[in-house]
């Protein structure tokens, strides 16, 4: 299968600090893809190296066919690619409407494309006129990703969605995720492995600043033993 | 919400503080005048205040060097005025109004060209480093005063008014000078075109994102530093706008004019909340219209009141009383 994103041997310093120490790894096109690993493992550094918010010191990161190592974040945003940030980015100060209008490069919206939306996350319709601050963990989520998929993207690069959301919230994430992953292709940062395991194709493992492990997410699934080795589960997390 | 958002909110602070000095003042005519006063001056303050807002705000940079632009557009607006000074005697209101609005758009021209000269020369080199910052905007400041002195001399310059904004409307016993009115209705229109750009337009939309988050503004697709060159070359064409206004305002300039603002107008920003054009408004109204009240009540105590105001509001709001938010 073509790979829409490919790493190769990628360095990010942070600071004094060599945070990735030549993450190498394809994303294939279509589906969902999930990079797994415990807390400063490098997750967070290699989206944002991706994404052009750190600079990698070494190596290549190729988008399709451009070369986006050197490239602006703005620049790689246009190409196609949208972040979603561990922090999710919501300008709390803007209404929900302004967020998404933010994120629609002409201004304005696609109805059919804002009907999807609003069929995935109805508490978009509902928070429409809302500041956005004053939506709930869930909900501004569901705005950082409603806001990444506004326009057609290629790519969508989502930084642990499940962090401090509650059980019922995930299941809602997990059903949307399926859905817009039929549309595009999605980089996953996560730890939560049960959801990870729920929507992963491929799957990579970092530790450390390095790749451990490539491979199918069914295959790391079926293996107790793998993921006792690579994530440090218990017994009870499988 | 609070007892205070749900009657209003902190834009009722001024109407407060009025009617407080009201009670110590005592006289209507008085304190009616000093309240134009205060709303005029506070206006020209907003001027020169919210473009150092934004720019703190947008770009999170110390410009200690903003009241270069405020200086510029004084001696600029004065030269500007003594040109056309037949003009502003002359019986035509229309040439009145004419030498005065070219002395405030020469002001505003220069403050805009010179404030992207700052911002690609002298500021840009230093983005995310305020040590830095303040080092060089605070360098920049004294050559810009030497630079003024060195064309204007240090000897002070009287500023005439057009014939058509000298004098005072007389109500009752209450006397408002018409230069007053006029800062004040400009600073307003100024307010309205700037609130009507940051909340109808695209443009403003991604200021006012910009503010909060600009990492994530350049995630969507938007390069921010273009936005920043724009946003300070503004902010700087305000401050000398509300320079020029200040001019006419005092009728004489020294070279040391935009330092002596700038007190006032850090109070502004750091009061209203950093990058956000409603709390710069309303930080310089309330400063206007204490200066003024205390000026009349308690001469000495004048600049410390100001001090002493933005020390209270701190400890009751210490972003500021209307902060951008922040992602």
């Amino acid at each position: 299968m073509t790979a829409i994103l490919r790493l190769d041997d990628v360095h990010t310093d942070i600071g004094q600090y060599h945070v990735l120490h030549g993450v190498s790894f394809d994303v294939p096109e279509g589906g969902v893809h999930v990079l797994l690993g415990r807390n400063g493992a490098g997750k967070t550094t290699t989206l944002r190296t991706v994404m052009g918010l750190w600079r990698a010191r070494k190596g290549a990161i190729v988008f399709r066919h451009h070369d986006i190592t050197a490239m602006r974040t703005p620049d790689i945003a246009r190409l196609g690619i949208a972040y979603v940030p561990e922090n999710m980015g919501i300008f709390g100060g803007l209404t929900v409407e302004e967020n998404m209008r933010l994120a629609s490069a002409s201004g304005e919206f696609d109805k059919d494309r804002l009907a999807r939306i609003f069929s995935i996350f109805p508490a978009m319709q509902k928070f429409w006129t809302n500041q956005a601050y004053a939506l709930s963990g869930g909900q501004k989520q569901m705005l950082a990703i409603s806001r990444a998929i506004i326009e057609k993207r290629d790519l969508i690069l989502i930084d642990e969605p499940t962090k401090g959301l509650a059980p019922s919230i995930i299941r809602n994430m997990i059903d949307a995720f399926r859905e817009i992953g039929t549309e595009t292709t999605i980089l996953l940062v996560e730890q939560n492995f049960h959801f990870a395991k729920a929507l992963g194709r491929g799957v990579g493992v970092i530790e450390d600043g390095r790749i451990v492990h490539k491979g199918q997410m069914a295959d790391l699934a079926a293996d107790a033993d793998l993921q006792t080795r690579l994530l440090s589960l218990t017994a009870e997390a499988h | 919400m609070g007892s205070l958002d749900r009657i209003g909110g902190v834009y009722l602070l001024p109407v407060i503080l009025a009617l407080i000095a009201f009670v110590f003042i005592g006289q209507p005519s008085s304190w009616a005048t000093l309240t134009v006063a205060g709303l005029s001056m506070g206006m020209m303050i907003f001027l020169m205040a919210s473009g150092l807002s934004l720019i703190f705000g947008l770009m999170d940079v110390l410009n200690f060097g903003h009241s270069a632009f405020v200086s510029f557009g004084a001696f600029i607006a004065a030269t500007v005025l003594a040109a056309l000074g037949g003009w502003l005697v002359a019986d035509s209101a229309f040439l009145n109004i004419a030498a005065l609005f070219a002395a405030i758009g020469a002001a505003t021209a220069f403050g805009a060209v010179a404030g992207w000269a700052f911002e690609r020369v002298i500021v840009k080199p230093v983005y995310k480093d305020h040590l830095r910052q303040i080092l060089i905007t605070m360098g920049a400041l004294i050559v810009a005063e030497q630079l003024i002195l060195a064309i204007w001399g240090g000897v002070p310059i009287q500023v005439q008014r057009p014939a058509i904004l000298t004098g005072s409307i007389i109500l009752g016993d209450v006397s408002i000078e018409i230069y007053r009115v006029f800062a004040f209705l400009l600073g307003l229109a100024v307010y309205v075109g700037l609130y009507l750009v940051l909340n109808r337009t695209r443009l403003g939309l991604l200021i006012r994102a910009g503010v909060e988050n600009r990492e994530m503004v350049e995630a969507l697709g938007f390069r921010i530093d273009r936005l920043f060159v724009g946003v300070f070359m503004a902010g700087s064409a305000l401050a000398a706008m509300g320079g020029s206004m200040w001019a006419g305002y005092q009728g004489l300039i020294t070279p040391a004019i935009g330092g002596e603002l700038m007190i006032l107008v850090f109070i502004v920003v750091i009061i209203g909340g950093l990058g956000s054009i409603q709390g710069s408004l309303l930080g310089a109204i309330l400063v206007g219209l204490m200066a003024n009240y205390v000026a009349f009540l308690a001469p000495k105590l004048s600049l410390a009141s100001n001090m002493l105001l933005m020390m209270a509001i701190l400890l009751w709001r210490p972003y500021g009383l209307k902060p951008a938010a922040k992602g």
